[in-house]
């Protein structure tokens, strides 16, 4: 009983944290706005210059929202993933549903020639967001369709490596064949990012995104019997093809739609799980999931304020800041436990 | 008739074992004809590669009977689904666990998932079953240690108490003493052995300690490459059924010391 009171305190500490790291988010950016003017902009007061109220409303906020919605979904997909294969080196990426989504954006920008029809799609996020989906989708029927025919998770996890493979090829030879403008474009892209979407975007990124995490609801006792290997699960009654399926829908919705909106963002979906496992020191998912959540959007909150550089004019790729910064604690908070486990 | 119908807790008639695949049926053994009690501490032995694993795969569902029908508490075995089959039998494998955080008590109380609702939650009732297995194995002092600080005698235990919490009248055990000093061997057998008489609950094992076997189980039953024998240890050892569990015959059963001996070169 002690246990769970601490697990309390340590779940109210960090989601005071949260709200910290967001309001210190909103509060820097290229051009400084003092602390007042922002609280009252958001408590639906008129700022003093207009230009702030536009920077505030229809920058900042949606930009912050967009990193705790990213920063969340990409940890509670690499927990699963690392949950459903086993494998703490498991996330996102390992199934080619990144690799999927960027496919697709690569048609998209690099064949234009292909799509030379569509040519006024490529200007606009959806454009992006739409290919993004379908790429991701597309891995993703693949992977399940030869999931179903195979027992073997290991396999599974392999095959999807070789899908990743593939797809990064195919982008290779596109953007062998593609002129610079539309490589830069691409390359771009790459380096992610959080700050391109309007308010109706946004609320379609929201939409996709909570309708992945309720699917979560199926599968949230059989998550924890599955440490156990999938023969004990099994023999708990658990339908073990419903509950690999589930979460290979939920993990290719969620990275599908981020990947989409805010480009391919590494490490993230790797490192938060095992952090939240560290702090926790738990393996159970009732507490895994929303600590995962949590410190997934502490991240990204953080990354995207570093990235920005506050009262400079430039700002850095978010793909560099969520690895070069959090890389290190990672291997810092390994180093001090000597042992990684699911 | 019926009262007599729930004696029995595992029947199987005409049960062919093997593989199937798309091209082949490899039968390991066929026309298997037992039954099994309720509460009964049953030992199945047989060298190495004889279909042990390939037999308690198929009494646990795990795999399908080439052949033949399995019936449990009086039911086919097919006809269960997964759900129902988890509240009528457990399991102890030989796999590793995957490395994880879990608990000692969070790993028994997983025992509680056939039972609990869409999100887990352990009831009172759940609660009293957990602690009641955690008592019978005597891990009170465990209860909050990571599973992996443990040895493998505190763990097989463990997984013991899991199956137990899992609530079901039979048990099915692969090789649970497979990687245990001497001391623990005996403590598992004397526990499973206790299982079977104080709670009624049915235990089938396969197993290399004949010794043990011969002392503590009901039934045994041999596997060999052209013969499935089973019976009472004693009635094995009388007939000289058990020197077939050997075919090579420098080893032989020695019904005084009731163990197998090498012959002395004479």
């Amino acid at each position: 009983m002690d246990k769970q009171h601490s697990y309390k305190l340590t779940f109210i500490s960090l989601v005071f944290l949260l709200i910290a790291v967001w309001i210190f988010n909103i509060s820097f950016g290229s051009v400084s706005i003092p602390f007042q003017e922002i609280f009252s902009t958001i408590l639906g007061g008129e700022p003093t210059k207009g230009a702030w109220e536009t920077i505030i409303l229809n920058y900042r906020v949606p930009k912050s929202i967009t990193a705790i919605l990213v920063g969340s979904g990409l940890s509670i997909s690499g927990l699963l993933m690392q949950t459903l294969f086993r494998n703490p080196l498991a996330g996102p990426f390992v199934l080619g549903i990144s690799s999927g989504a960027s496919l697709g954006v690569a048609m998209l920008l690099l064949g234009t020639s292909l799509f030379s029809g569509f040519t006024f799609f490529l200007d606009s996020s959806f454009g992006m967001a739409i290919a993004a989906s379908f790429g991701s989708f597309l891995v993703m029927t693949a992977v399940m369709i030869v999931a179903n025919r195979i027992r073997n998770t290991m396999s599974i996890l392999i095959i999807g490596l070789m899908f990743g493979s593939i797809t990064s090829a195919i982008i290779s030879v596109l953007a062998y064949f593609s002129g610079p403008e539309q490589l830069q474009k691409f390359i771009f892209w790459g380096f992610g990012s959080l700050g391109n979407l309007s308010w109706n975007e946004l609320s379609i990124f929201a939409l996709i995104y909570f309708i992945g995490i309720s699917l979560l609801g199926f599968i949230l006792k059989p998550l924890n019997s599955l440490l156990l290997g999938e023969n004990y699960a099994k023999s708990m009654g658990i339908n073990i093809k419903l509950v690999r399926n589930v979460i290979l829908i939920t993990t290719s919705i969620l990275t599908g739609v981020i990947t989409a909106f805010s480009g391919p963002i590494a490490f993230v979906g790797l490192a938060v799980p095992h952090i939240a496992r560290l702090i926790f020191n738990s393996s159970n998912h009732k507490i895994l999931l929303p600590a995962s959540a949590i410190l997934g959007a502490i991240l990204m909150l953080l990354a995207d304020t570093i990235a920005q550089l506050p009262t400079s004019e430039f700002t850095l790729p978010i793909n560099a800041i969520t690895s070069l910064f959090g890389a290190p604690i990672v291997i810092w908070l390994l180093i001090r436990k000597k042992a990684i486990y699911l | 008739m019926d009262s007599k119908k729930n004696h029995i807790a595992l029947k199987v008639e005409n049960l062919s074992i093997g593989y199937q695949s798309k091209k082949e049926t490899t039968v390991i053994t066929s026309n298997l004809n037992f039954e099994i009690n309720r509460g009964a501490f049953v030992c199945i032995l047989g060298k190495n590669g004889i279909g042990k694993s390939t037999l308690l795969r198929t009494l646990s569902k795990v795999q399908s009977p080439i052949e033949g029908t399995v019936f449990l508490n009086g039911s086919k075995l097919s006809s269960f689904t997964n759900p129902e089959l988890a509240k009528n039998l457990s399991l102890v494998l030989t796999e590793k666990l995957p490395e994880s955080n879990l608990t000692v008590f969070e790993l028994i109380a997983l025992g509680r998932q056939p039972y609990t609702n869409w999100i887990g939650k352990l009831t009172n009732n759940d609660l009293d079953i957990i602690f009641k297995s955690i008592k019978l194995t005597g891990l009170e002092h465990l209860i909050n240690k990571k599973y992996y600080e443990l040895s493998d005698g505190q763990f097989q235990r463990v997984l013991i108490s899991r199956a137990l919490a899992q609530d079901t009248n039979t048990i099915i055990l692969d090789e649970p003493t497979a990687h245990l000093d001497i001391e623990h061997t005996l403590e598992t057998f004397q526990l499973l052995k206790e299982l079977a008489v104080k709670e009624n609950k049915t235990i089938i094992i396969s197993t290399h300690e004949i010794q043990l076997a011969i002392q503590s189980a009901e039934e045994l039953f041999l596997m060999t490459e052209n013969d499935f024998i089973g019976g009472k240890p004693s009635d094995l050892i009388k007939d000289k059924s058990i020197d077939a569990l050997f075919s090579n015959n420098s080893i032989i059963f020695d019904a005084v010391k009731e163990q197998f001996v090498l012959k002395q070169p004479s």
